[in-house]
């Protein structure tokens, strides 16, 4: 077979802009899940911290405790909160479209393997909500 | 009364002697049952006949036809301007390809890609013909099935930003068809395709935008082919690791 390629001299090779990700509406929501993962990250690593606290003392605790309480740490979990939340949705949104699960020779829609992967994640914060304001 | 019109900007890009490509806007006459298509044909056949773009069947099945339609990647024989009117459409080839006149593009690096998955049947041994044909049930068929459909139109390609950002990635469509023949019960195959599939430039370059599937016109959801070759890959690695002498 003849391989007929054009001259490459002669081709103009187009660059993507850096705002390529403002562009568009999906491209936009895909950076906010990427960027989710710095704010899942870092709340984790003061999480962390927060547990190596509460074993240096009650008062050392307390102390470390109160700066959380400052309008910039309340925003933060706030934002965190909200990320964590696009993270886990466009986890299962993606799950979804991962796992092709049959029921007998029927695929289950994409629709109910997300409804079922949701009621499960909303189930399990409950009990664990509750198993804190309970202790 | 006078006519209705609507005007189209289109990319015009003549090489060795343009130093990038520039858009040039044509008013044209509007009509309903028209598609962006049928624009460039009255534009190159009343206007301006150096206009270059490349077309075959207008219906859709010969994948030919594919551009950026207002920065989105569409076939331009079933975008219609009804769609866009009264707004002006601005028409581009499709994005990350070299462009070599106009709105055509090179296609060569996604030819070689498409090749580079080896998308055909293969067999460790061919049975003789005396024996039959290999035969598949209905539910063999659909494991499959959706994943022939593509075209070959890369639309996917065009709204994919990691084949933008890094063009060695392999790419939705070749992907997807590797992974066809991967689902094939007839197909021993899956092996050689792996070091393509699961390779360096393969789906593990996938960041799941998931665009590639909004865009494709056949509904093949190459997202879907790609996330579920990184479980295939992932398997065949442990498979590797755990039981190198189980490996088929």
């Amino acid at each position: 077979m003849t391989n007929i390629r054009p001259d490459a001299s002669k081709l103009y090779y187009p660059k993507m802009p850096a705002t390529w990700w403002l562009r568009q509406r999906h491209y936009f929501l895909f950076m906010m899940r990427e960027l989710s993962s710095v704010f899942i990250a870092s709340f984790l690593v003061i999480f962390l911290v927060q547990i190596y606290q509460s074993g240096s003392g009650q008062e050392s605790y307390a102390a470390f405790m109160e700066r959380f309480s400052s309008p910039g740490w309340v925003i933060f979990h706030l934002v965190a909160l909200l990320f964590a939340l696009l993270h886990t949705i466009t986890w299962f949104q993606s799950s979804a479209v991962v796992l092709e699960l049959k029921v007998g020779k029927m695929i289950v829609p994409r629709s109910l393997v997300m409804a079922v992967h949701l009621g499960a994640w909303i189930v399990a914060s409950i009990i664990i909500l509750w198993f804190f304001i309970v202790n | 009364m006078s006519e209705q019109t609507l005007t189209l900007k289109v990319t015009r890009f003549r090489p060795g002697k343009d130093p990038a490509p520039t858009l040039q806007s044509y008013t044209i006459p509007y009509r309903s049952d028209w598609v962006v298509l049928d624009a460039l044909n009255y534009i190159k056949d009343q206007m301006d006949g150096t206009l270059s773009y490349r077309w075959s069947c207008r219906m859709g099945v010969c994948g030919s036809c594919g551009m950026m339609v207002n920065n989105e990647p569409k076939l331009t024989c079933a975008a219609f301007l009804r769609d866009y009117y009264p707004g002006e459409i601005q028409v581009e080839p499709l994005a990350h390809f070299p462009v070599i006149r106009d709105l055509v593009i090179d296609m060569s690096d996604f030819m070689d890609k498409l090749q580079s998955v080896k998308p055909w049947i293969i067999r460790d041994s061919e049975k003789p013909v005396s024996e039959g044909e290999y035969l598949q049930t209905p539910e063999q068929l659909g494991a499959y099935k959706q994943f022939t459909q593509c075209i070959n139109c890369m639309l996917c390609y065009a709204a994919c930003p990691v084949y933008g950002l890094e063009p060695t990635f392999v790419g939705p469509a070749a992907i997807a068809l590797g992974y066809r023949y991967n689902m094939d019960s007839r197909d021993e195959g899956n092996k050689e395709r792996e070091s393509v599939i699961g390779g360096e430039d393969g789906v593990w370059h996938c960041t799941f935008v998931g665009e590639c599937s909004e865009v494709c016109p056949k509904h093949v959801d190459p997202a879907a082919a790609i996330q579920r070759s990184k479980v295939n890959s992932a398997t065949n690695w442990f498979k590797s690791v755990l039981l190198p002498w189980g490996q088929k």
